[in-house]
């Protein structure tokens, strides 16, 4: 190839320029403001008992009321369950290890309980991947974000997806646990003699769910500090609650592989690939220069 | 015998003494068709697109076998195809990549054609062909993103099947006949997918061949803007020009190398790039009755869409005042009273339409317009570019700032359509928008301004 001239040059020059500046110019904006997402611990993606446990924790909890229309039975092969132990072990009723794994409740009828039909999570991990969080971040906060709270249809209410329909299915695993939310939010100032002022004041609102559900909310004026919200949980059971970190990175680990199950074929397929077109590119960089060795 | 002369021996030379037009056309479009030898870097991406159109035709193909255009089964038979047809997700993420791939080899091909003023004359022709394919691409890539049916596919398709709406008088009646239903449906879907699989990749290739023909018949420009037919060798062939087969066949092949790492890096190690070319929202199924928080189409589309958002009531006010100095611009420029008068009543009609009250079209519309005007502006080039000079080359260094500039916009214009408007973002958008209008229309000035350097009689070129 010939060297640039000094138009490209300067073209990739500007073009590179502004696409530096572009992003640094404007920083994410409010929409984007939410919960600090926990990380998943991601070296489980391809790590085969903690897939095997995922498997066994999302028939035994999710798929009651959560299909998982596109997943046969059978694929669970490819973590390393054979279909002796799927008949044995997973498969409740009278599904065949060919089927997919479909649930008995009619989403009509979970309409009427829940107030919403539970989505089916056979791509929910890459369903919920934004350009702000990975689905499995995202997941793995949510299903550790539950707290008490009476004042919900289910009794359960969640830091991630607030009023969430789902309740903690797992919550017997975790323990109960108190959370205490932190929201620090300006808030207009009251002034004297009843008139409407326009400066604003920070307050800090502190609500203790205890392990039932109730909730003590105490609300006081903050000195300094930003708006935002923090959140402590104090789980009465430490052990437990630790396991069930564990437990959801499993699970977590299980739904990220269902979303995509040729994910891990799919890059050791192109290494190889890469591999081949390197060669490629060596061969016909060698016959263009053949070639052009004609041309002055 | 009645069998054509031939100068082949063998299978060909058979087949040549019975269909000598075969032979002939690689003859005329490849073994002796001769192409400047100074093409550089951004010459690769025409045959590039050309191998892009194939990938998706063949990738289209195999979907097609498999997909289900059912508002009930649509979003899940592409999923079967992910998972359960045998290389399903290969074929699927070909596709999904060629088309975010076509766009960008496209995007380079007319920077290239900016570059070097390769719709100059005797070229408006490639050009304006060239400007029609895109609009078929656009047009292909719309109507193929409802396919998967999931929520960005859906509610992307909403916000451009309601533009129609702000149309006056019609509007309405359009927007229901486009889509066959009073909301995208079932019938919405299927006459996509007619257009997406049947009619517009017929179009699409037609036109490609049409570009290329007009291409040989008067030869391709270079980076230098010489015409080498105008120097000919005593066997009449052009001093500068080489057989494109085989010299550049075996440059473009080497030009793909580069291309299909880029293009299956990202099919087989992120084939979603972060969002960008997969989006989340587009794993959900479509749901007429949730509305995503923030839709965008995709990156392709995002500078016109930005240029749509940008185009607000307040706005107007600002095209108004640039319509008025680009009507007096015309106005002083022009000298036949005819085109005065008519640049006068052409320039009170805008205005009227943008500032008097009960006459003046709304924002939304407005907004319509200056997206769809800022991709059919492109059609107009051959005759807003005045230099005395086609390439780049031998243009006034500012010139490519002119030009970087206007690319600048363009990304610029490209990265906000991706995010959720805010002020700030929309006043960002709405100066973007500016310089890239002001680019072209005061191109017919800016272009004949500065020094010029003088053109050599010879293509510079340095033997590798």
């Amino acid at each position: 190839m010939k060297p640039m001239g000094i138009t490209g040059f300067w073209c990739v020059a500007l073009v590179l320029s502004c696409c530096l500046l572009g992003p640094a110019l404007f920083p994410r904006d409010a929409l984007a403001q939410e919960t600090v997402l926990d990380h998943w611990p991601s070296e489980r993606a391809n790590d085969r008992a903690a897939l095997q446990r995922g498997a066994k924790l999302f028939v035994n909890y999710c798929l009651n009321c959560h299909s998982a229309n596109q997943m046969r039975w059978n694929r669970l092969r490819d973590i390393g369950i054979d279909e002796a132990q799927i008949r044995a072990q997973l498969i409740f009723g009278e599904q065949k290890v060919g089927d997919t794994m479909t649930v008995a409740m009619s989403p009509r009828d979970a309409k009427n309980w829940f107030g919403k039909a539970p989505p089916d999570l056979s791509v929910i991990v890459r369903a919920r991947n934004t350009a702000e969080h990975r689905g499995t971040d995202y997941l793995y906060t949510l299903l550790r974000g539950f707290y008490r709270d009476r004042s919900t249809l289910t009794g359960w209410n969640n830091l991630v997806y607030p009023n969430i329909a789902m309740p903690n299915i797992l919550w017997h695993r975790q323990g109960p646990r108190v959370a205490t939310l932190t929201r620090t939010e300006s808030e207009e100032a009251p002034s004297a003699g009843g008139k409407v002022s326009s400066t604003t004041q920070l307050v800090r609102i502190v609500s203790v769910y205890d392990a039932d559900g109730y909730a003590q909310v105490t609300k006081t004026k903050a000195e300094h500090g930003s708006p935002g919200l923090e959140v402590a949980f104090a789980p009465s059971n430490e052990k437990a609650a630790a396991a069930f970190n564990d437990d959801v990175a499993d699970l977590v680990a299980f739904l990220n592989w269902m979303s995509e199950p040729t994910a891990a074929a799919r890059m050791k397929i192109g290494v190889w690939v890469m591999g081949f077109l390197l060669v490629f590119l060596l061969v016909a960089r060698w016959l263009n220069a053949v070639f052009w060795r004609n041309i002055k | 015998m009645g069998l054509h002369k031939t100068p082949y021996r063998g299978l060909a030379g058979w087949f040549d003494s019975r269909m000598p037009s075969l032979m002939n056309a690689f003859r005329v479009h490849m073994s002796e068709y001769y192409a400047p030898k100074n093409f550089n870097f951004w010459y690769f991406f025409g045959s590039m697109a050309l191998v892009v159109l194939v990938i998706q035709l063949l990738s289209g193909m195999f979907l097609a076998m498999h997909y289900k255009p059912d508002s009930n089964l649509a979003f899940w038979s592409v999923e079967f195809i992910m998972r359960e047809v045998s290389g399903g997700w290969f074929i699927r993420y070909m596709h999904s990549t060629g088309a975010s791939f076509f766009f960008i080899v496209v995007y380079l091909h007319m920077f290239r054609g900016l570059l070097y003023g390769s719709y100059r004359t005797p070229r408006e022709v490639i050009w304006l062909v060239g400007c029609v394919i895109f609009m078929a691409l656009m047009a292909e890539s719309f109507f193929g993103y409802l396919l998967p049916w999931g929520q960005m596919s859906y509610w992307g398709a909403q916000v451009i099947i309601n533009l129609f709406d702000s149309i006056p008088l019609v509007g309405p009646d359009l927007s229901t006949w486009i889509r066959g239903d009073f909301v995208i449906g079932d019938a919405t879907l299927n006459r996509f997918f007619a257009l997406h699989a049947c009619v517009l990749p017929l179009v699409l290739l037609g036109l490609a061949v049409a570009h290329i023909f007009a291409l040989h018949d008067v030869g391709s420009n270079n980076p230098d803007g010489v015409e080498i037919k105008e120097r000919l060798g005593a066997d009449g062939r052009p001093l500068d020009g080489i057989p494109f087969h085989p010299y550049y066949t075996v440059h473009d092949i080497y030009g793909l190398a580069f291309f299909f790492l880029a293009y299956f890096g990202i099919i087989f190690f992120a084939p979603e790039l972060g969002g960008v070319f997969l989006e989340g929202n587009n794993f959900i199924p479509a749901d007429p009755l949730q509305t995503p928080q923030h839709i965008a189409p995709l990156w392709y589309f995002t500078p016109y869409y930005s240029i749509l958002r940008a185009t607000t009531e307040g706005f107007l006010i600002w095209i108004a005042a640039c319509a008025v100095g680009l009507g007096a611009l015309v106005y002083f420029s022009v000298r036949d009273w005819r085109l005065r008068a008519g640049v006068a009543v052409g320039t009170a009609i805008v205005l009227a339409l943008l500032t008097v009250p009960k006459v003046q079209l709304d924002a939304k519309l407005w907004g319509v317009i200056l997206s769809g005007a800022s991709a059919m502006i492109l059609f107009a080039m051959p005759w807003l570019d005045r230099s005395p000079v086609k390439s780049m080359r031998y243009r006034p260094a500012w010139h490519r700032l002119a030009l970087g500039a206007f690319v600048a916009a363009f990304l610029v214009l490209g990265y906000l359509g991706m995010l959720p408007p805010n002020p700030l973002r929309t006043a960002i958008a709405q100066i973007a928008t500016a310089i890239y209008f002001g680019f072209f229309a005061l191109m017919p000035w800016w272009s004949r301004l500065g020094e010029f350097k003088a053109v050599p009689d010879r293509v510079r070129f340095v033997a590798h």
